[in-house]
């Protein structure tokens, strides 16, 4: 077994490039630290929010605001991405051929923006109901946690749109490779917030 | 204040000129705090406009950007660091020392009007704790923490100029505060609802919230490359328990900000999120509970105080260990210690606020969990003191900080656990008696240590030691000016004086503030005598040059190499064999220098813009947001992700120096290095002293 | 005691640095051991005396606090006496609600007798503190805080604001008076005869930013000069201090009708629990 294979499962860098192995193995792992870090202001919001479920204020409160059928929809939207995005990361360690993977990051993308556009939509329904950030502690606390996972969301698609961009203008060499590797895991990473909002937030403000 | 904005100035008008008031309201009181307000806004200027014309006159403009603002060596963005922290500690001590003047002749009114009073002491706590402290360990940390574990660069060194563009655009958004007025008066640690904009709408509030979020991401960014570069960087041979105890405070400083920063962004960004969209987390009506902020910034606070200390507790143990010339005493529980202290900081927050109606049980439980802590730091403490035991001690500068911190932090430590007891915190929670307590702790304990650790490592970055006798007068006066500052407003806050107070009314206080007033000068004096030192060291570099990179018989591998170091810090990285890498090699007996067999191409990163680039437009954006520019944060946000993207796009990352080239630099050393004669410590102060010791081995007295 | 304990790890830092500076400083030749780095005795005396003090300390503290509690009631055999303590920038409004008068910066209480106090703010938090008389405690908008404190004897004490809430902080003070029990009956007599009511144009002047002085000056111009920052009110809504905290409109009814003359003895009911 060839010992550069696994330092990446997920990563094919080719087999000569030991110094490369390593640089990227800081980065990735940097990534990680990073994520650690961010995990923590989504651990903070998530506290606030469990705080403040009682400040409505005599505003609307999960029940007349929530609506479980819709936040499936985002569930299953970001669950399927996070699936086609583990495809492109398979099609970019044991495919050479670019069209596939650049499918799969496509079809990532579209799920992606589906889920953006109707997160904004549910938000609009909120505003239009009267569930504006304004009207009371708890829902302050919604639009805090809720449309930060979303900006991080829409942060990633702007991110792979620009690997998409690189992946056209220097092909596949290792920066490329590890920006997807990178993005991978803040795909995923949010994709774990997500269920964390969806159970909390959603299940747990309707049940 | 303009509440309505204009498309372009938003809410900035007239009023925001320091004089504005005065010229509307023209008291005595007003004037004469007009004329300081615009004093100081003045030196801003001038400051910026003298550096431009001297930058212009002698054509360098080409050559800070591209030696310097461009470089991602750690080395330089280290001293660029120490450069913002050092001018930004001289405001911040030139602003204390008006608040000792102010309560000096504070008895019935004083000379400072209750708002510049509040300004003087958020913009000092704001600097010192974010514009002083920070990028002053996180400077040190950047240029030695490398050289320590053999390597060349931090694994980030693009992040790392993004870091200090970000500081940097904080500091200058505090220094932009003093022309365009005013800054908040909600001290460093904004408690709302004071400031929230019902009780503050002003834009000082604003100033406060973006400045501390710049840095608080610059040091989350700094902690996460310095975190993985201790992690993933280390030379061959470096494990875990032969790193050098700086750089294992370094990790330990790191892993606090990774995990204690996020807090306060959090706390900022919602306090924001109050003030410009009428959120409500932390107003009292609508839901809003301002004990969460309360929390989430003492969930910050409280880590970010031993992110200050440990570096210096680092820096300590290295200065201990040299200047007695002995191995660091009990290691093992020195790194344990650090380890237990690291932890510990994250269970002590609610220390800060025993008189905020908690039940008696918790208040004690947190009271004891800070005095837990108090077991590891008085490890450290003895473990220096058995350093010291049966060593030869070189009263050297850093020597002479570390020793008067030794002795003032025990005394801090003592007031840190009356302070730790809920009952007698009743009495002097917010007090003077605990404006004292942290100064105790952070003047003796971070500043002491990062002066220190500047005139220890000064002449590895400079090539020349900087001069004893100013340096040694300026310490002696920061011991006794902090003595005579502080240690009368021990007894004012038993006497039962608040913090903050512009002014009082009770004659008994006034023989304390009037010795704390002159404290205050003393330290002033002691900041002239650093410059002083700093002018004297570079008339004379000649005398004082160091060309063998290892003036005080050092230990670890930043000693090994010239000074200053080349570039690429290592012409071939070292293996290594034990604790104390360096002074093992000299013992050894092999050679303090061998030549290496044979010498390798060596990538190093490329310069890069991306920090002057975020820099700038995080200083707009923050600008924009202070005044409701709101074309502006567009247009600098807009740039800024254009610049984020850009740079995913560029391949050009690295340049190569041949190995041809790096033989012949060391070459040239080796050489220079033979013509040194090697001295011993008695010649260690004299311009005999060239940086190469004589080593045990041939027979010296140490 | 708490110093003490602490001095058994401080002082020998202290005696011992200068000590060991002396002996091994360079060019002495003492004894020099350049590679001595571990001893298990001193190993053990350094962890270990720290970790016994840090017990004995936790044992202190922990008794300390318990007992010291600002919001256990005070054992006495007299019926404590209520007050109900709103902040205000920059002034202190203090409530007797059993004696129905209310003052402005000036805390009448009689000595020997427990005072029971609830403590909120009208504005941004505050820190009550009388520091002749114990615990400070923090009072905050919409929140209820309790303290309770005893004066041992006669004389006048002052009181502060502890924590910063704008240019008036330093100016947030009052005077604290420990009468004995006759004084403060008629310090309550005379109020209830005398002084105005807290009305709703009262209230409103208490909400601006202002010291007792300006208060005073606002709604009392004719004895702003003869004796500055003690207001007194004779007639108090029955609900205010509920009604600050809660932030509703107290029932300004109550105010109309004449309140008893005669003093009862205060309510017994002094365990309120805590409000978060």
């Amino acid at each position: 077994m060839n010992s550069t294979s696994t330092r990446h499962p997920g990563l094919n860098l080719g087999h000569a490039h030991g110094e490369a192995h390593e640089a990227s193995e800081e980065l990735v792992f940097g990534f990680w630290v990073f994520m650690m870090s961010d995990l923590i202001i989504f651990g903070l919001l998530f506290a606030t929010y469990i705080t403040m479920l009682g400040g409505t204020a005599g505003g609307p409160g999960p029940h007349e605001l929530f609506e479980l059928k819709s936040a499936f929809i985002e569930t299953m939207l970001l669950l399927i991405s996070s699936f086609t995005f583990g495809m492109a990361s398979l099609a970019l360690k044991y495919r050479s051929d670019r069209k596939v993977l650049v499918g799969w990051l496509v079809v990532t993308l579209l799920l992606g923006l589906g889920f953006i556009a109707h997160e904004l939509y549910d938000f609009h329904k909120m505003f239009s109901e009267g569930g504006v950030p304004s009207r009371s502690g708890f829902l302050s606390a919604f639009f805090a946690l809720v449309p930060l996972h979303g900006l991080h969301v829409t942060g990633a698609c702007i991110w792979l749109v620009a690997l998409l961009g690189q992946i056209a203008v220097h092909g596949l060499d290792t920066p490329t490779k590890t920006g997807l590797m990178r993005l991978a895991i803040l795909w995923h990473f949010l994709d774990v917030v997500w269920i964390g909002i969806f159970s909390i937030v959603y299940l747990g403000g309707i049940a | 204040m303009n509440h309505e904005s204009h498309w372009v100035l938003g809410r900035l008008d007239w009023s925001a000129l320091p004089f504005w008031d005065a010229l509307q309201h023209p008291t005595t009181m007003n004037i004469v705090n007009a004329i300081i307000a615009s004093g100081a806004g003045a030196m801003v200027i001038l400051g910026g406009l003298i550096a431009a014309a001297a930058l212009t006159w002698t054509k360098r403009w080409r050559w800070l950007w591209s030696e310097w603002l461009t470089s991602p060596d750690h080395k330089k963005i280290g001293i660029m660091f120490i450069v913002i922290a050092l001018v930004m500690l001289a405001r911040a001590v030139i602003e204390a020392v008006f608040m000792r003047l102010q309560q000096a002749v504070g008895l019935d009114g004083g000379f400072l009007t209750a708002e510049h009073f509040g300004q003087l002491f958020t913009t000092h706590g704001t600097i010192m704790v974010f514009f002083m402290a920070m990028p002053f360990l996180t400077g040190i940390i950047n240029y030695v923490m490398p050289l320590q574990i053999g390597t060349r660069d931090l694994s980030f060194p693009v992040m790392n100029t993004i870091s200090l563009g970000l500081t940097a655009a904080g500091a200058a958004l505090v220094m932009v505060s003093l022309v365009l007025a005013p800054f908040s008066t909600g001290g460093w640690s904004g408690y709302p609802s004071f400031t929230e904009s019902a009780a503050n709408p002003g834009a000082g509030v604003d100033y406060w919230i973006w400045a501390v979020t710049l840095s608080t991401l610059s040091s989350t960014l700094t902690g996460i490359n310095f975190a993985v570069t201790i992690y993933k960087k280390r030379a061959p041979g470096m494990t875990w328990f032969r790193l050098p105890l700086f750089t294992w405070t370094a990790l330990c400083t790191s892993i606090l900000m990774i995990f204690g920063m996020p807090p306060l962004t959090v706390a900022t960004a919602l306090l924001a999120l109050d003030r410009y969209l009428d959120f409500h987390f932390f107003t009292a009506d609508l839901g809003g509970n301002m004990m969460n902020y309360i929390n989430l910034f003492w969930a910050f606070g409280h880590p970010e105080v031993y992110i200050l200390i440990l570096p210096a507790f680092g820096i300590f143990s290295e200065i201990f260990s040299t200047f007695s010339g002995k191995t660091l005493y009990g290691y093992t529980a020195l790194v344990i210690a650090t380890l237990a202290i690291a932890v510990l900081s994250f269970t002590v927050w609610l220390h800060h606020f025993f008189t905020m109606g908690q039940s008696a049980h918790i208040n004690a439980i947190f009271g004891i969990a800070t005095m837990l802590i108090g077991v590891p730091t008085g490890v450290k403490i003895y473990d220096w003191m058995l350093t010291m035991f049966r060593g030869r001690i070189r009263f050297s500068v850093p020597m002479i900080y570390a020793i008067g911190f030794i002795m003032l932090f025990v005394l801090g430590g003592l007031t840190g656990v009356i302070l730790a007891v809920p009952s007698v915190d009743y009495q002097i929670h917010n007090s003077l008696f605990l404006v004292a307590h942290f100064h105790n702790m952070l003047i003796p304990g971070l500043l002491f240590g990062m002066l220190a650790g500047t005139n220890l490592w000064f002449p590895k970055a400079f090539g020349f030691r900087l001069e004893e006798r100013w340096g040694r007068r300026a310490a002696y006066c920061w011991i006794v000016g902090f003595m005579m500052a502080f240690f009368p407003l021990y007894a004012l806050g038993v006497l039962g004086m608040p913090r903050r107070s512009a002014a009082f009314f009770e004659p008994t206080y006034l023989p304390w503030t009037l010795i704390a007033g002159i404290g205050a000068i003393v330290i002033l004096v002691a900041m002239l005598f650093l410059l002083l030192q700093l002018w004297v060291s570079v008339r004379d570099r000649e005398l004082n040059r160091v060309p063998g990179g290892d003036p005080w018989d050092g230990r670890s591998l930043e000693w090994s190499v010239s000074s200053p170091p080349p570039e690429y810090n290592f012409p071939v990285i070292p293996e290594i064999h034990g604790r104390d890498a360096y002074m093992r090699q000299k013992e050894s007996g092999g050679g303090a220098h061998p030549r290496p067999d044979d010498y390798t191409d060596i990538t190093m990163p490329a310069n890069t813009a991306m920090g002057a680039i975020i820099g700038m437009t995080g200083f707009l954006m923050a600008f924009g947001l202070t005044w409701y520019e709101w074309w502006l944060v567009m247009a600098a946000g807009g740039a800024t992700l254009v610049a984020l993207v850009a740079r995913g796009f560029t391949r050009q990352r690295t340049r190569t120096i041949t190995a041809a080239e790096v033989h012949r630099q060391h070459d040239t050393w080796l050489r220079e290095l033979a013509s040194l004669r090697p001295v011993t410590r008695a010649e260690e102060q004299s311009s005999a002293n060239r940086g190469l010791p004589a080593s045990p081995v041939e027979g010296a007295v140490q | 005691m708490i110093i003490g304990l602490t001095l058994i790890v401080v002082l020998p830092v202290l005696v011992l640095t200068p000590l060991i500076l002396a002996r091994y400083r360079y060019g002495r030749n003492s004894e020099y051991r350049p590679h001595w780095a571990f001893s298990k005795i001193a190993d053990t005396a350094i962890w270990g005396v720290p970790f016994l003090v840090v017990i004995a300390l936790a044992i202190v503290a922990w008794r300390g606090t318990v007992s010291l509690d600002p919001y256990k009631p005070i054992d006495s055999n007299k019926a404590p006496l209520r007050v109900q303590v709103v902040g205000f920038d920059w002034k202190w409004l203090f409530i007797y609600p059993d004696q129905g008068v209310a003052t402005v910066n000036d805390l009448v209480i009689p000595t020997h007798r427990p005072i029971s106090l609830q403590l909120t703010s009208a504005s941004v938090m505050q820190g009550f503190f009388v520091p002749a008389l114990g615990s400070q405690v923090d009072v905050m908008n919409r929140m209820v805080t309790r303290l309770h404190l005893e004066a041992d004897q006669e004389g006048e004490f002052p009181g502060k604001n502890m924590q910063y809430n704008g240019k008036g902080f330093h100016l947030q003070r009052f005077a604290t008076h420990a009468v004995d029990d006759e004084a403060f009956q008629r310090f309550a007599d005379r109020t209830r005869r005398s002084g105005n009511a807290l009305d709703a144009h009262v209230l409103d002047a208490l909400n601006e930013k202002s010291t007792a002085a300006q208060l005073t000056q606002e709604i009392e111009p004719q004895n702003a000069v003869s004796k500055p920052a003690a207001l007194r009110f004779g007639s108090v809504p029955h609900d205010l201090f509920q009604a600050i905290a809660d932030h509703e409109t107290p029932d300004w009814s109550s105010l109309t009708s004449k309140v008893p003359v005669s003093s009862g003895p205060a309510t017994p009911d002094d365990r309120g629990e805590k409000q978060p």
